[in-house]
């Protein structure tokens, strides 16, 4: 056996596993979104996507996850520049980071529940601003279990998420620059607006998108916390997984799974373009 | 200039504890409404019964047999997920480091490619691959490990060879090498105590992600901790509120770990 061979050996198995687990679920999703029920090629499933529920479904996620990509990067923006005026190993910024680590990864089932709890019809808030104050959060119908608390939610997951992946930007930024501005005469206001803005400026929108693609994957918190329709498309794909299907159109949630890919590979996409032009000044 | 600077520093302070302050604030509310609802009595009384239950094992085993089961599911499936991740991953990388140099960037691409794919898009993809598992294997919860070392990858990957850049991996071999040393030894005894804490924080990462999951196991119907949460959530909220909150809690304290871990790795590599 020649030695070129058996160096190749050695990838086999690492080849052989994420073939089955990884790309054949990527091509069970792709090509099953092309094929009807008889196994025969058709663009049935695609043509689908155009329905209004599926288009309106596609809508409302792409809505909210820009709304909380939004919302996330300018305040986890703020957060990790007040964390980068701390010392690197201080005590602070390692509680931070950790918490923002647990609750940007960890969040799902947990988070739904933290939020009933909290602004659920029995939640600690809830309950408080309703007898002490008479505030009753709810008058204008529950809110939580739809859209608005969806959003709420997000949000509270995508604010660490980008402290945690705009940090290293921040760190970044030498306090040397803002020395030489001043010392040319800037002032803060000029020192942010001419030199620490547009270097972190891609970094910032790269963040964005990887945040928009994030909320956009996102299902556990949805599903813990929705009770009712399919308001988004991963819930879309749920109920194209677990009832029962309309004959016909059972590779329906495929198509639709393969729509949330394209979505998020253009993101992912434009996300490591910018990351590229990020790098050039960051090591 | 040093006035400045002085005045400054003071600013930045006073800006850093208010903003990590009103944010802790916003933060830590829902986790406190959490740990708020899960002791509370009947009749505004403060109780602990839940979280005494949580500790009482056989007790908890009986009352919550869904829980249980779910439970042991997780500890299993972190156990098997670090494993098959580690053992897959590290060899693989160091070897394509070593001896074959251009399928880097194919690994690389395959590594990262689960974060361009939603896992619930996934699961339906794997959905097929998981009737063939259930074929060979049987249909228990465990074969989940599967699934999730693919949605471990990317963290694992970046992990790992963020600790292999800083190494001078084929110099290493190649000293071992010529002594004598067989690939196996290299591996052991070389390549892997120095990238001691690149694995521990793979380990760590997978840990987390594997404690949080629930979409796959959700979906294919199987149980694991998040599963078993999400459906005693609507029967008895208060024992799962209390188990969702130690759970994070746990992943706090790992990565909380994790973070010293790192600094020494940072410390170790400034010595000249």
């Amino acid at each position: 056996m020649s030695r070129r061979l058996r160096d190749l050996l050695g990838v086999v198995p690492f080849f052989v596993f994420v073939g089955v687990f990884l790309v054949i679920p990527t091509l069970v999703v792709a090509i099953g979104a092309f094929l009807g029920d008889d196994g025969r090629a058709t663009l049935d499933n695609v043509t689908a996507l155009a329905d209004g529920y599926i288009v309106q479904a596609f809508v409302r996620s792409i809505v909210l996850s820009a709304v909380t990509a939004i919302l996330g990067a300018v305040i986890g923006a703020l957060l990790g520049y007040a964390l980068v005026t701390a010392e690197p190993d201080s005590t602070v910024r390692r509680v931070v980071t950790s918490a923002c680590g647990v609750l940007a990864q960890f969040g799902g089932v947990t988070l739904a529940f933290a939020f009933m709890a909290t602004i659920g019809l029995s939640g600690f808030v809830t309950l408080f601003l309703r007898d002490s104050l008479g505030v009753d959060i709810f008058a204008g119908g529950v809110w939580l279990y739809d859209l608005p608390g969806l959003v709420l939610v997000y949000t509270y997951f995508q604010i660490p998420l980008m402290v945690i992946v705009f940090l290293p930007a921040l760190d970044g930024i030498r306090p040397q620059w803002r020395e030489a501005t001043e010392s040319l005469g800037g002032s803060t206001w000029y020192y942010w607006r001419r030199v620490a803005g547009p270097l972190l400026a891609p970094a910032f929108i790269g963040s964005t998108l990887l945040l928009f693609a994030n909320a956009f994957s996102a299902y556990a918190t949805a599903a813990a916390l929705v009770s009712q329709g399919s308001p988004i498309v991963p819930l879309q794909i749920r109920s194209a997984l677990t009832s029962e299907v309309l004959l016909g159109r059972e590779n329906v949630g495929k198509a639709m799974a393969l729509g949330m890919v394209v979505v998020v590979a253009v993101v992912m996409a434009l996300y490591a373009l910018l990351q590229r032009r990020t790098s050039r000044w960051l090591d | 200039m040093a006035g400045l600077v002085r005045r400054r520093a003071r600013r930045q302070a006073v800006l850093r504890w208010v903003v990590v302050g009103v944010l802790s604030f916003v933060f830590l509310l829902p986790l406190f409404a959490l740990l708020e609802f899960t002791t509370r009595g009947p009749g505004d009384t403060l109780t602990w019964d839940t979280w005494r239950l949580l500790v009482d094992w056989p007790a908890l085993e009986e009352t919550y047999p869904v829980l249980w089961t779910g439970m042991k599911a997780s500890f299993w499936l972190v156990l098997l997920s670090v494993a098959l991740t580690l053992v897959l991953l590290v060899p693989t990388v160091v070897w394509v480091r070593l001896r074959l140099p251009r399928l880097r960037r194919l690994v690389e691409f395959l590594c990262l490619l689960p974060l361009t794919i939603p896992a619930i898009v996934l699961v339906v993809g794997l959905a097929p691959v998981y009737a063939w598992v259930v074929y060979f294997v049987g249909g228990s919860s465990v074969t989940l490990f599967l699934a999730y070392t693919i949605l471990a990858l990317p963290f694992a990957y970046r992990a790992i060879d963020t600790g292999l850049s800083a190494i001078d991996v084929r110099t290493l071999a190649e000293a071992a090498r010529s002594l004598g040393a067989g690939w196996l030894t290299v591996m052991w005894r070389v390549v892997l105590p120095n990238i001691r804490s690149a694995v521990l924080s793979a380990a760590f990462l997978t840990v987390a992600l594997v404690l949080g999951e629930f979409t796959i196991a959700s979906l294919l119907n199987r149980d694991n901790l998040q599963v078993a949460i999400n459906q005693l959530g609507k029967s008895s909220a208060t024992i799962s509120f209390a188990v969702s909150l130690a759970a994070l809690v746990l992943a706090f304290v790992l990565l909380y770990l994790l973070s010293f871990v790192g600094r020494r790795r940072r410390r170790e590599r400034s010595v000249p």
